[in-house]
């Protein structure tokens, strides 16, 4: 399958510093790529480093090292206003928790025509009220919500307007940070469908972070499984549900609980013991089958591989 | 009440007072808990299960909220009519509960072996040197390590999944006969939530409690639950066996619950959503409360509430699908998919 890579991340690093001799490693090397109109899902637990992973890449904060290429452009490292601006305009980002990320004093007008104003996309006022128009009907609200503030809204209804005010300028590229942990069950599936039209329509590449691994199956094409601050596994979702192969993915989907009463009761778990691994040589990311990559020592690799292959022969 | 029922909810209101109103928060809610077995209640925010939970508590925040009507019966006792000083012999000793955060329900000023040995000290009246043991197995029993150095620490020094083993020993210490565990993983991961959940059934066994369980997550539910109970704006609209509820659901806001949560083997393009959002309690509608939002109602829905039509000896629904006249609805066709998909004979593998 040849695709386009629209962003590819290089040995993407994130190290805070908590004071002398207190390093936390956030994100320790990251490598891998987002096709062109496909959704990247990465998951984990919390504390794995998969939301600062996404904020790195938007530069929310600066990242130690690395790079990420954005359509073959770097877009870490200094920059100056009319590059940051044409960046900003291709990537956006939708948070977890939409109590907090609608500011409480703005309408929904001027919060979803900030982007607007900032990239000067409209003419005149009357323009500009046209397009927050257009962009409510899009996200499935109406244009009388337009003069409202955020709190007069449900959360369900925040988090699209967080959706809208992201897709004011016109992203190829958007990055949802948990964008429905913090929604009722019958309105997660709501904004899921919705970020899935839009996706159709007009073509978007998502970056899905979540800890939901049945949502994410769901959403995703690829998968990208982190722990501590490492992609452990990398593969088709389809493929890393049906056939893990790292003892984390293992143990994680081995976890999720499934809304069914039988299976539940003949559930075995399995543990995670990160010591079961040789740490006498530093294990690299290798790809065990076609798209199908895992963070694994030499020997690890050799076993991986021979695993795979009697499962595709059986 | 009955012989083998712990407690017993007749009918219970709950409503609260705001500026904008009364918000009818549980409106006519029934249920009794057996002994030993664990009951779920599931729903969105804002469907009264916390609330009615906080009532069987006595915990209902004072003075604006209020049980308006009905009786919930603990040892043939009222406690809605019983005095704040009688019901702070129950709570806590016979019935404690477990709350969602436990990075917020433990004092983060006093050291965890303290908080755990509160309650030993205040209803079993034990000595300072043996409620200390006490807590000790107690921590033994949540399996947190090293029990003697830890209960010398502060809550901020245990993880997420050790605080919440923290509140359940606590729960825990005064053997209660109920204990009513609200969202008690919501906040944890999955690999955690599963330790958890697996230590309160291991606890549930060797202690023979009975439990309620709240939560929004069906597959927890799947996993704990004996009998779920599914609440919308303030009422029960299903309740049966966990078997029932979700091989055999009869309500539409059952279906919508279920479809709306992708399967792991799933590839429907769509994902079977409920439109719209749940109601103003406020001014709860005239009919049924899930009318507006369900592609299935009839047009009495709109007019007059349904009562609960018996499917099973242990399964009623709140539905007029059930009616004898009601047309004959199936469930959509990604639930029946769902079920049918959940092919449990013999040796059948996921």
């Amino acid at each position: 399958m040849s695709q386009e890579k629209l962003l590819e991340i290089k040995n993407l690093k994130q190290h805070f510093k908590l004071g002398r001799n207190n390093v936390v490693k956030a994100v320790d090397g990251l490598t891998f790529d987002i096709y062109k109109g496909e959704t990247f899902g990465l998951v984990g637990e919390s504390g794995c480093g998969k939301s600062t992973t996404g904020r790195s890449i938007i530069r929310l904060y600066n990242s130690t090292d690395g790079e990420v290429l954005f359509k073959g452009e770097n877009v870490q490292g200094k920059k100056n206003k009319t590059e940051l601006k044409k960046f900003n305009r291709q990537m956006q980002m939708i948070f977890q928790d939409p109590y907090s990320s609608l500011n409480p004093r703005m309408t929904v007008m001027d919060i979803i025509a900030e982007g607007i104003d900032i990239h000067g996309l409209a003419k005149n006022a009357e323009e500009r009220k046209a397009k927050v128009y257009e962009l409510l009907e899009t996200v499935g609200l109406n244009k009388e919500h337009a003069n409202r503030y955020p709190h007069e809204f449900s959360g369900g209804q925040r988090q699209r307007l967080g959706i809208a005010r992201a897709l004011a300028v016109d992203p190829e590229f958007i990055i949802a940070d948990e964008p429905i942990s913090a929604l009722d069950v019958s309105i997660q599936a709501q904004v899921v469908n919705l970020m899935k039209q839009l996706q159709k329509e007009k073509g978007l590449t998502y970056l899905f972070i979540a800890h939901d691994l049945s949502m994410v199956k769901y959403i995703s094409d690829r998968i990208g499984v982190m722990y501590f601050g490492k992609l452990v596994e990398l593969a088709d979702a389809e493929e890393l549900y049906k056939n893990p192969v790292h003892p984390y993915t293992r143990s994680l989907l081995s976890a999720i609980p499934l809304p069914d009463p039988i299976y539940e009761r003949n559930r075995k778990r399995i543990v995670y013991d990160p010591s079961q691994h040789d740490t006498s040589e530093e294990p690299e990311f290798r790809e065990i089958s076609p798209r199908h990559w895992v963070l694994c020592t030499s020997k690890e690799f050799e076993e991986y591989k021979k695993e795979k292959q009697n499962t595709v022969t059986n | 009440m009955k012989k083998d029922n712990i407690l017993e909810v007749n009918n219970l209101k709950v409503s609260f007072k705001t500026h904008s109103g009364e918000v009818q928060a549980v409106r006519g809610v029934s249920f009794d808990l057996k002994k030993g077995e664990t009951l779920a209640i599931v729903g969105e925010s804002g469907s009264g299960k916390s609330v009615t939970t906080k009532a069987l508590m006595g915990l209902l925040p004072q003075p604006h909220g209020f049980v308006k009507e009905g009786s919930i019966l603990f040892d043939d006792k009222d406690i809605t009519k019983m005095k704040d000083k009688n019901m702070q012999a129950i709570r806590g000793k016979e019935m404690a509960m477990i709350f969602q955060d436990p990075m917020t329900s433990l004092n983060p000023t006093m050291k965890v072996g303290t908080q755990i040995m509160e309650g030993l000290l205040k209803h079993q009246k034990l000595g300072k040197e043996e409620a200390k043991k006490k807590a000790i197995e107690l921590m033994n029993l949540v399996q947190i390590p090293n029990p003697e150095s830890r209960m010398k620490q502060y809550p901020h020094q245990f993880s997420g999944g050790m605080r919440q083993r923290v509140v359940i020993a606590m729960a825990l210490a005064c053997n209660p006969r109920i204990l009513i565990a609200d969202e008690p993983t919501t906040a944890l991961d999955v690999t955690i939530q599963a330790q958890i959940l697996e230590l309160m059934k291991d606890i549930q066994k060797k202690v023979e409690t009975s439990i309620i369980f709240i939560t929004h997550d069906l597959g927890v539910v799947a996993n704990v639950a004996d009998r779920v109970a599914v609440m919308y704006a303030g009422k029960i609209v299903e309740i049966g066996t966990t078997d029932e509820v979700f091989y055999n659901p009869k309500h539409p806001y059952t279906w919508g619950l279920l479809g709306s949560m992708p399967t792991l083997e799933s590839d429907e393009e769509e994902l079977f959503a409920i439109p719209g959002t749940p109601p103003d309690l406020i001014a709860p509608p005239q009919g049924d409360a899930f009318a507006a939002r369900n592609k299935f109602a009839l047009e009495i829905d709109f007019v007059e509430q349904p009562p609960m039509f018996k499917v099973s000896d242990t399964h009623y629904a709140a539905t007029w699908l059930l009616h004898e006249n009601a047309p004959k609805v199936e469930p959509p066709e990604s639930v029946k998919k769902r079920i049918e998909s959940m092919d449990h004979s013999e040796g059948a593998t996921r």
